[in-house]
Order: structure tokens, then sequence, then C-alpha cells
């Protein structure tokens, strides 16, 4: 039997706001996966390191800053460099557009604006997530 | 109901935007329990339910205090200059995430983050270039700092005495709110109990030595910001308040020496009359609990005095101009319900920090308001409005239920220990996201009237050359000040904090020696340490 799909929603650098991240680790739980949210002010390498350890299939970052061009290209090295290519990595927060095509060209396959409904956040996962997990 | 008709009605929840339903229609029925001078009264007389003022914006208009911040000092120092020029009769200082977290440009989880939510402030250096020609005994000036509100109030005040400045006639507030970093902004650095003990000091010295600043703003707006009810903002942030009198008290000060210089923050949301109704709300609940639970003597502890922002949680990046006439409202709801200054958020801020132009037009629409839409020839419009009163009668309520269970805990520390303020907001947060998500609340351009292939809007873009600039600088600094009489100021300061003396006093003797923001809150970490958060979801 396939397990079910596990997520890890982690809030890296300085920034406390946590409402999107606290509600969409809620929606996804609620869809049928599995949820590991990490608390306030990760680094990159505590965020991989629970990846590792909960053996994530996905990543959501929230990061609201203006921060994200520091650490998705981090996060995405470290998975990498762990062999962790295949977890889906997605974002969620305040992204300027133009920032938009540089992410996804180093590999952060969903980004995620404000007000975007929560059920097109779960069609995505279920879309893109790697292929030995139940879809929910 | 009596003259109420069975006529069919859309098929929809008429509920605000908290979830409290609202009838048909109201009457004069629904406000039969309120007595007018008991509950209403005058504005400008107690429990000032219409006003803390006599004559409301006929004698003065809300102060128009445009919060703003980001990059170098230099670039923020220009901001406010245009802002003053463009007819701000105020600054509100935004700081970035390693100032607001105590830390330094070179710290590891400031990676990415200097100047990019605000301004950047090191040391003492930043902040004289912050208020370069601008003469901070002419104006005033709202600072949100929280954490490290004591080592940025103590930048302020040697600015102004290298200005000439007399301590005792500034004017200006810091936000000093730790209770709701607890609850929802998050931006804590020190655990519940010593973090009180730097408010308390502030309070105390601020009693002696800068009489007119005021020492808290007691803030909702975070607390609205991170998915509370209008109800919740008002219950937890006026218990907040309630909590710093009573440590203030605890600490030996009478109460009429510092509750007239706490002030509070709200939301301004976009369900127009509940959101009037809190602000009305406010200043009754307020007025009541500093008479009888406090014994307050002074009219001044009895007035509640706030600023309000209007609500960015409210604002979205899809059809970004939708934002303009999501502030106009709210601002609007902010001016009927009395608000003494206000912060009027830009188009583009679901984006990105605001443009200049867009920070202009936020401006513009308060100014619209005040000066076209006629609202201000008259003291609380909506007083006597069947629906108003009731909704403020009903507000008030909820918010001394909330009260009665923070009290049986033991008091808004305790409450904020066991999670409980936490745990409600993330229910009301999470009932709210699947209200939007069933479309039984609309949020136009998001869940309805959604338009696609919508042309870009321009946004600010905050280039990297911050980060490296203010590490250079603190590089520098390091090279060039006594490093003797830094190593002594915060040797001092560790030595308060370990005993009962005021803190303000040895912090600044550490600004005066260009003590680092980082190095200040390190030394109160190694003395106090560091609060963690249980992450619950």
């Amino acid at each position: 039997m396939m397990r079910k799909i596990r997520v890890v929603i982690a809030k890296p650098g300085l920034d406390g706001h946590d409402r999107g991240a606290k509600v969409i680790a809620r929606a996804l739980r609620d869809a049928g996966m599995e949820v590991i949210y990490t608390g306030l002010r990760q680094t990159p390498e505590q965020i991989v390191s629970a990846a590792l350890q909960e053996d994530a299939d996905v990543i959501g970052l929230s990061i609201l800053s203006g921060a994200h061009m520091h650490i998705c290209p981090k996060v995405m090295e470290l998975l990498k460099a762990k062999g962790l290519d295949d977890v889906l990595v997605v974002v969620g927060g305040i992204i300027p557009d133009v920032d938009i095509p540089k992410l996804q060209e180093i590999g952060v396959k969903g980004i995620f604006l404000p007000g975007t409904p929560m059920q097109q956040i779960i069609d995505f996962v279920n879309a893109n997530v790697r292929d030995r997990v139940e879809r929910v | 109901m009596k003259g109420v008709t069975e006529a069919s009605e859309r098929d929809v929840e008429f509920t605000t935007i908290s979830g409290r339903p609202v009838n048909r229609l109201y009457t004069a029925d629904d406000i039969a329990d309120l007595a007018y001078t008991r509950d209403i009264n005058h504005p400008g007389t107690f429990p000032y339910t219409r006003g803390i003022h006599p004559t409301g914006y006929r004698g003065k208009l809300w102060t128009m205090r445009q919060f703003a911040g980001f990059g170098t000092p230099e670039e923020t120092n220009e901001r406010y200059k245009t802002l003053l020029r463009a007819g701000g009769t105020g600054l509100s200082v935004a700081f970035d995430l390693p100032t607001l977290m105590g830390r330094d440009p070179d710290h590891e989880l400031s990676l990415g983050e200097v100047g990019k939510c605000g301004v950047s402030i090191v040391s003492l250096a930043d902040m004289e270039r912050l208020f370069d020609g601008i003469t901070l005994a002419d104006i005033t000036t709202s600072m949100t700092i929280n954490s490290p509100a004591s080592m940025i109030f103590a930048m302020y005040l040697v600015v102004a005495e290298k200005q000439g400045a007399d301590w005792t006639r500034l004017s200006g507030t810091i936000q000093n709110d730790i209770l709701k970093e607890f609850i929802a902004q998050k931006e804590y650095i020190y655990p519940p109990r010593e973090s009180m003990r730097l408010i308390t000091d502030v309070f105390a010295f601020c009693s002696k030595e800068v009489p007119r600043w005021n020492t808290v703003s007691v803030s909702g707006y975070h607390i609205r910001e991170a998915g509370s009810t209008a109800l919740q903002e008002l219950a937890f942030t006026l218990r907040d308040g309630i909590e710093y009198v009573q440590y203030g008290i605890d600490a030996g000060l009478d109460v009429d020496d510092f509750a007239p210089r706490l002030s509070f923050f709200f939301n301004s949301h976009s369900d127009f009359f509940e959101e009037i109704a809190k602000f009305r709300a406010a200043r009754k609940v307020w007025a009541e609990v500093m008479r009888d639970r406090f014994r307050a003597k002074q009219e001044r502890s009895w007035k509640l005095r706030f600023h309000t922002q209007t609500a960015g949680v409210s604002l979205t990046a899809q059809q970004p101009y939708n934002n303009v006439v999501r502030t106009a409202l709210q601002a609007l709801a902010a001016v009927l319900g009395g608000t003494n200054s206000l912060h009027t958020n830009s188009l583009d801020e679901a984006l990105a920090l605001p443009t200049a132009e867009a920070a202009t037009l936020a401006l513009r629409t308060q100014q619209i308001i005040a000066h076209e839409s006629g609202v201000v020839n008259t003291v609380d419009p909506l007083g006597g409005s069947y629906f108003v009163e009731r909704l403020t009668a009903d507000m008030e309520r909820g918010a001394r239920d909330y009260f009665a269970i923070i009290d049986r805990m033991g008091g808004m520390v305790e409450a904020i220990e066991a999670g409980f303020p936490q745990k409600e907001i993330a229910e009301a947060s999470y009932r709210f996201q699947q209200a939007v998500e069933q479309r039984d609340k609309v949020i136009v351009g998001v869940n309805d009237f959604v338009q696609q292939d919508e042309p870009p809007v321009p946004i600010l873009y905050i280039d990297e050359t911050t980060g490296e600039k203010q590490l250079a600088r603190l590089e520098a600094l390091r090279r060039t000040r006594d490093t003797g009489r830094v190593e002594r100021a915060l040797d001092a300061l560790r030595e308060t904090a370990r005993g009962q003396g005021n803190t303000m006093y040895p912090l600044l003797e550490c600004v005066r020696a260009y003590a680092t923001v980082g190095e200040m809150c390190d030394a109160l970490r190694e003395v106090w340490g560091e609060y963690e958060e249980v992450a619950l979801i």
C-alpha cells in the first residue's frame, strides 16, 4: 500500500507572519496529507534536514519578507546535495512578478501569491508530487 | 419582527466578515436596553463612546501618518521628506526584520532580509542618517518596534539630544507592545516576564524624562492580520492593555502617571459597520476599565486614543487596483469610528513594498475623505443608528466575556503561555479561509469576478546593495568606534539586567557609544535567554 503525501511546511528567515503557513498546513492535512510544520525562523539547513528526517515529498516555504531570492536558491542547492531532487518545492507569499521565472528556473515548481485558493494548492501538489505516494 | 414582511431574500448568509449574524432590520426595540448617558453619551464625555473630543474632527483632523521605511536610512529619509512635502503630518518608521529581531546584518538569519521590509538601523549612526534634515522637536514620530523598542527609543532620544531638542517636549510613539508579538506577529526575543520588565522600565523612565511620549501602542492590528475576528481583535488588545496597566502598578507606579501615555492601534478591515462598532466599543470599554477596575482618577487615563491602519490582509495580488477601493472604504470606517491617526495601505502591497506613487495615492485617499466627503463636519455621525449602537453594545459584551476567561487564567501572560489567544486566532483564520473557499464570502477578483491575463502593475524593487552597504558600514563602525567604551556600556547593561535597575539608562549609554542593535539585544539575551514558541497548527 502506498503511503500518504508527506509535506513539510516551513517559515524560513526572520519573518513571523505565520497565518498563511498555518492555514495551508491545516488545509493540506484536512485534505488527507501528512503535514509537519517546522515553526518559525528556520535556516535552509534546518528545513532540508527536516525534509530528510521526515521523508518529505513536498516542501512548502512561506516567505513574505522579500528574502526569497536568497532563501530559495540555498534550499534548492542543499536538496540537490542531499540527493532530494525529487522533492516538490512550492513557495507561498509576497513574490514580485519578476522573480517568478527566476524561481522556476532553479526548480521551484509552484509559486502561490496572496489570495490563492487552498484547493488550487492541493490540486497542484497532487498533480506534481513524485509517483510513489497516494494522491488525495 | 413587527412590520417586517416575509418577502424573499437572496440565498446567502447575512453575517459580518467575522461571522456575526446581522438582522434584516434594526429598530428602536434593538437598543431599548441602552441608556444614552450611561452607554453612549456626548463626545468628550465618559464613557466616550462617541469620541474623546467634544468637537471631533471640527477641532482637529486625524493625523495622516503613513508607515514607511525601506532600504538604507538615506533612502527612507528621502521618502519621509516626500511624505512631509505632500502634506503628511507625522512620520511612522518601518524597520527591517533584522532590526525588529535585534540582529545585526552579519547574523546568519539576516541573510537577504536587510532593508527589505523596512529600513535597516544598525547603530546611532543610521538613526542620524534617518532623521537628517528633519527637526525632531517639530514633528511626531511613531516607531513600529517591539522587542528592541527600548534600544531604538534610546537612539531616537540621543539623536534629539544631539539636535539640541528638549526631551520633555518630544512627542511620538514606540509600539513597544510585546504581548501581541507572542499572540500574533511573533517578533519576540526574550521570555514574556523579562519582556514585560523592559516595558515597565520605559513607563517609569518616560514619566520622569519624556512625559509626552506614548510608551506603548497596544496593538490589535497584527492580531487581526493574523486572522482574528473583529471581536477577538478588540478583546485581546484591550486585555493586553489591562495587562500593561497591571504590570505598571505592580512595578510600583501610580496608574495616572503612566496610563495616559498608553495609546492603541487597531486594524480597519472590510466590514464597514462592524469596524465602526469596534472602535466605538473600544473607547467605552477602556474608559470603564480604567475608572472602575484600576480606579484611575484623571480623565486622561480614561480616554482611549488610537491609530488605525487599513487591513493589509484584505489586499489582493489579483486586480490590485481594487485595493484602492477597499482601502478607501476601510479608511472611511476608521474615520467614522473616530480614529486619532490613520495609515492607508497602498494598492501594490500584496505584491511588494509600495512605490512612491502608490504611497501618495494612499495619502490622497485620506485627504479626499477629510476635505471632500463632508463626513468630518459633525461628530460621530452614526451615533444613534439602531444597527451601529446594537453592534457597539454587542462588541462590548463580547470583549468582557473574553476578559473573564483570560482573568480566570491568571492574566494575559498566563493565557499566552497556555496558547489561548493563539489558538482562538488560528481557528478563526481557518474558518474564514474555508468560507472563502466555499464562496460563502466573496472576495472580488479572487473567488468571483476573476479576470485572466491581468496587466502587471509597477512595483518597488529593493535592490540587493542595501545588505552589502549596511554590512560594510557595520565593519567600518567596529573599526572606528571606541571599543572599550562599547564594552563597558554593554557590561553595565548586563549588570542592570541581572538586578532591578531601569534598563533605559544603561541603554542610552550603549547608544552614545555606538553599540549596535544586535550587540545590545545580545547582551540581554545572555542574561535573560530567548523565548521559543511551541509550533502548533
